[in-house]
């Protein structure tokens, strides 16, 4: 059946890693609407939350490196960095290598993919799990968009891969959710960790809402790197979720630069699902 | 240049607990199995996480080289700022310093 939800949010490590060092003028509204996606997916009733994420070379190097990749193990250990650090208990998430198995079949018919039946997760799943499915509780499958190593995916591929992915969840009987996680503007792990350039956030964030391929997908590296940082580069994990949404737009729940989460906290709710149609209707 | 070969000894470091094990048993052993230029290799052997930033290395592969090395978050960053007054502008990879390195959330 169609999607029953689709999200994008920041996945920053220092979500969880840095928490208290923010301030709590704007890292408690953030959290809280993070409680609200968690109500809205928990009410979507999914069957698994498929995450896309762009992993920083947890499972992934440049010997070998897919462009796209879906995982499809019985189940998945995370966080690969240490829990201390990250503040997020390592555990054993639970997968769906069958649903896996038919969603990867389903892209192939139109995206050349990597699939994996080995995967830890690192901060890029783990930040949001914590948040949306605290207890770990949901099958989940991880979709990762190589935007580290470059040469890196063309952003329109992206999109095309979203549109992909979404006619895959169509294809299959359970209630699959989405979310994409990354970016936007940011320097992570370098001197200028917390700079954040919140102007290119919005304009990237309302192209997004309103499903904007062309827009969304006119940056070039060059001017993601020079505008927002190695880490923009993560932009391509949340115009794969507006592929995977293709046709419908989005609402704006949250979008505030947040230093010491290295990004905007941001989160953004695509208006999906067969119950949203029925209401149209 | 052999930042790939570099990244590749971080990259596992980071994911293999072996690696890590042979690797504070006998570091120059582990080294030597990496095609690394001499100056890659001793900043290996000293743990300066400022001059592998320097040379290249990813900071998603470097910050958590870093942590395993007992530095806190504002240490790593430190690390770094310290290394572009000392050593110039990152010379490979894309995670050059913009703004002079300056700015950041300390």
């Amino acid at each position: 059946m169609s999607l029953v939800f689709a999200a994008i949010m920041s996945h920053g490590p220092g979500m969880t890693a840095r928490a208290d060092r923010a301030d709590p003028a704007v890292r408690d509204p953030f959290f809280a609407t993070l409680e609200r996606l968690r109500s809205k997916l928990e009410d979507s009733r999914p069957d698994a939350l498929i995450v896309i994420a762009a992993e920083h070379f947890a499972n992934f190097f440049m010997n070998n490196m897919p462009a796209y990749c879906i995982g499809m193990a019985q189940d998945y250990e995370g966080p690969i960095e240490d829990p201390e650090w990250l503040r997020i208990p390592r555990r054993t998430i639970p997968g769906n290598p069958d649903l896996s198995r038919r969603i990867v079949g389903r892209v192939m018919e139109r995206v050349d993919v990597a699939y994996a039946e080995e995967w830890k997760f690192d901060h890029g799943i783990m930040v949001p799990l914590n948040f949306l499915t605290p207890r770990f509780d949901l099958p989940v499958i991880p979709v990762n968009i190589n935007c580290q190593g470059p040469p890196l995916t063309p952003l329109d591929r992206a999109y095309q891969f979203g549109i992909a992915l979404g006619e895959a969840c169509d294809s299959v009987p359970e209630r699959v959710a989405i979310v994409g996680t990354g970016g936007i503007s940011h320097w992570p792990a370098t001197p200028n960790s917390g700079k954040i350039n919140e102007a290119w956030d919005r304009e990237f964030l309302a192209r997004w809402l309103r499903n904007d391929r062309s827009a969304l997908t006119a940056y070039t590296d060059e001017e993601t790197l020079r505008d927002a940082g190695q880490g923009g580069f993560e932009i391509r994990t949340l115009i794969s979720v507006a592929g995977a949404s293709e046709g419908r737009t989005g609402e704006l729940w949250f979008c505030e630069p947040i230093p010491i989460f290295a990004t905007s906290g941001f989160v953004g709710v695509m208006d999906v699902g067969p119950d949203e149609t029925a209401k149209a209707a | 240049m052999s930042l790939y070969a570099l990244q590749k000894l971080l990259y596992e470091l980071n994911r293999d607990s072996a690696v890590q094990a042979a690797f504070a048993a006998d570091r120059e052993t582990v080294i030597a199995r990496y095609r690394l230029s001499d100056e890659e290799a001793e900043a290996m052997r000293c743990d300066d996480i400022g001059k592998l930033y320097i040379l290249g290395v990813n900071g998603q592969i470097l910050m958590h080289f870093a942590a395993w090395r007992g530095l806190a978050w504002d240490e790593y960053i430190q690390a770094m700022k310290d290394a572009l007054a000392q050593h110039g502008q990152v010379r490979g990879g894309i995670y050059a310093a913009v703004d002079g390195g300056k700015g950041g959330a300390l």
